[in-house]
């Protein structure tokens, strides 16, 4: 079986520091595979390659057979790869809704004449727009503040609207950049489920960073552990754990002077 | 408010403006009719203004510069052949524009299509950056077509601008433009593309996140904004009927960013009335720049006293009051109707007045 993900040994430089050294990875359709890491490894510039917003120094991104390593950001979530931000990055200005529906614009094929003179075929498209955000903000238990302001929403919902936002883009391949970050243990780990639930719902693979590993261990088969750019181990929880590096690399190491 | 009662009041409202309008062309003064126009050039400035920063969030300072442009087309498509002979008297003009002369509409149109090109053009490295920065590129490039007019003699004329324009803007062509303006504006603002250039405007990271092209909704609003502007610049060109690169100095476009900022960023309606409140002030306030008297207190005429009261209002609005005068609301019967219940709160009214199109 092909990957739907590969990332061939990336390297990320900015200036002299070096982010990410030869990353390497694959992910198969229906994973659901997790990047953990201290503070300052890297994780996010990973994702940053992968959906365009950096070029990689060197290395690849493949994606569904395709080359997507330099492409645009918003040509990369057209192929079907999309993301939530670490720093939750809503649209103050739109309602739910419409902040839902804005990842539905990319499918849209009406030309702005045909939106602004309000053709027939730009008001089905727009009526469908409308209630397939509708739907998805129902299955993901957002349906009530469809037309609140996203600020006005908790911060846990928040974290949800901005996952609900990416699934409207209709992706293969959902990426969260520390969906959990922020949260109390069991708001986590409701999220921890809520995020197992749409893995399923909606046919997605799933690479998902966190910074705790506590979070994870319970509901991801497989992890991906990287410290100063580099990977150091990979594996399924309990591997991970009993790791040597990786406790060097959360805990320190031992000084045995 | 059934939906079919609003209908018949935008209607009613829409004849109301019509007839209003017909009436001030037939009787009203020269002098009021020409503050009317204006009115209605500013709005369309205000409008467009609204429709790259408020909703968009691109500060571009070009207007005055694509105004600029707009108005030369306007201008040497409808001088007729005479009339451009007897103003390139220092230096002919090229051979393909001297003879001709299109109808008004025809030249409105051919300006706004050509203002759009060129700003277009100017836009293609020009959004590459953001804020500030871009700011002070598109007011670089606006002085630079300034510059480019006072030097391209053969086209312009240069310094000495181009007189005896045909005064064809009435307030049915400035009044009828701004409509047009307002009817796409708001169409595209409230479609699935505004929706994308609101996205733009908030983060842009999220919004090329989910796959909405920067590039593409930038230029489109850009383009679009421009258009009007140089229609308006048509418009205001066959209203004044002289103009020389002067009139387009870079003051104009802080006009346009104070008139608009003063209405409401994100609101078409507070643009329009802040256009009309602003050229109407701007006219009335004319009596303070010449000499008057405060008993026994003469204070002698002070040229461009009135930019002083204007820039006082402006440092008001931005100090105590950010939102402007109508935030990012737009006009809507039900907010008239409540606007009126709040201001008569015993008595029920039934009859609203005429309402603004």
């Amino acid at each position: 079986m092909t990957p739907l993900l590969e990332i061939q040994s990336i390297t990320k430089q900015f200036g002299g520091l070096t982010a990410v050294n030869n990353f390497s990875t694959q992910l198969v359709a229906g994973e659901l595979c997790a990047l953990i890491g201290p503070n300052g490894s890297g994780k996010t510039t990973i994702f940053n390659v992968i959906t365009g917003i950096y070029e990689p120094t060197d290395g690849h991104v493949i994606f569904a057979e395709e080359d997507i390593s330099g492409k645009r950001p918003d040509y990369i979530t057209g192929k079907g790869i999309a993301r939530t931000f670490q720093n939750i990055r809503l649209f103050k200005g739109l309602n739910v809704l419409e902040n839902v529906i804005v990842g539905k614009h990319l499918r849209l094929d009406s030309d702005p004449v045909s939106a602004v003179l309000h053709l027939p075929k730009y008001l089905q498209e727009e009526s469908d727009m409308r209630k397939k955000g509708m739907t998805l903000l129902e299955s993901l238990g957002l349906a009530h503040f469809a037309y609140d302001e996203p600020t006005s929403l908790p911060y846990g919902l928040q974290r949800k609207l901005e996952i609900a936002r990416a699934l409207a883009t209709e992706p293969k391949l959902l990426l969260l950049d520390e969906p959990a970050a922020g949260m109390s243990p069991s708001d986590a780990e409701e999220l921890m489920a809520f995020i197992q639930h749409i893995l399923k719902t909606f046919n997605l693979t799933i690479f998902l960073i966190e910074h705790q590993m506590r979070v994870v261990m319970g509901i991801c088969p497989r992890i991906i552990v990287i410290d100063h750019g580099e990977k150091i181990a990979e594996g399924d929880p309990e591997k991970i754990q009993n790791d040597e590096r990786v406790i060097e690399a959360y805990l320190g190491v031992v000084d045995h002077a | 408010m059934k939906q079919k009662q609003k209908t018949i009041l935008t209607a009613v409202a829409l004849l109301v403006v019509v007839g209003l309008l017909f009436v001030a062309e037939r009787s009203l003064n020269p002098y009021y009719q020409r503050i009317l126009n204006l009115c209605a050039i500013y709005s369309i400035f205000a409008v467009t203004f609204n429709l790259i920063f408020g909703y968009t969030g691109q500060f571009s300072l070009g207007h005055a510069g694509f105004a600029a442009i707009g108005a030369y087309v306007a201008a040497l498509l409808t001088l007729s052949p005479a009339q451009k002979a007897v103003n390139f008297f220092l230096k002919t003009i090229i051979s393909p524009l001297a003879n001709l002369e299109v109808p008004f509409l025809f030249a409105l149109i051919i300006g706004g299509f050509i203002t759009a090109l060129l700003s277009m053009l100017i836009a293609w490295p020009a959004l590459r950056l953001r804020g500030d920065y871009l700011a002070i590129a598109t007011l670089g490039f606006s002085e630079i077509i300034r510059v480019l007019m006072v030097n391209l003699q053969s086209i312009t004329n240069g310094a000495l601008g181009l007189k005896g324009i045909p005064g064809y803007t009435n307030l049915f062509w400035s009044w009828g433009c701004l409509a047009v303006c307002i009817f796409v504006v708001k169409r595209l603002v409230d479609s699935s593309y505004g929706r994308a250039m609101a996205a733009v405007r908030d983060d842009e990271v999220a919004a090329e996140a989910l796959g909405v092209n920067l590039f593409k909704h930038k230029m489109m609003a850009f383009g679009l904004s421009s258009f009007f502007v140089g229609v308006a610049g048509g418009l205001m060109a066959n209203l004044i009927s002289t103009i020389d690169p002067k009139v387009f100095l870079f003051t104009l476009t802080y006009q346009i960013v104070g008139v608009t900022v003063m209405g409401g960023m994100g609101s078409l309606t507070g643009s329009v009335i802040s256009a009309c409140l602003y050229t109407i002030f701007l006219e009335a306030l004319r009596p303070i720049e010449s000499q008057f008297t405060i008993g026994s207190l003469t204070v002698p005429g002070i040229p461009g006293m009135r930019m002083v009261i204007f820039s006082f209002l402006l440092l008001m609005v931005v100090l105590f009051y950010r939102k402007g005068l109508m935030g990012n609301k737009e006009f809507s019967w039900d907010g008239l109707f409540r606007f009126f219940k709040r201001l008569l709160p015993k008595k029920n009214i039934n009859s609203p007045g005429g309402g603004g199109s």
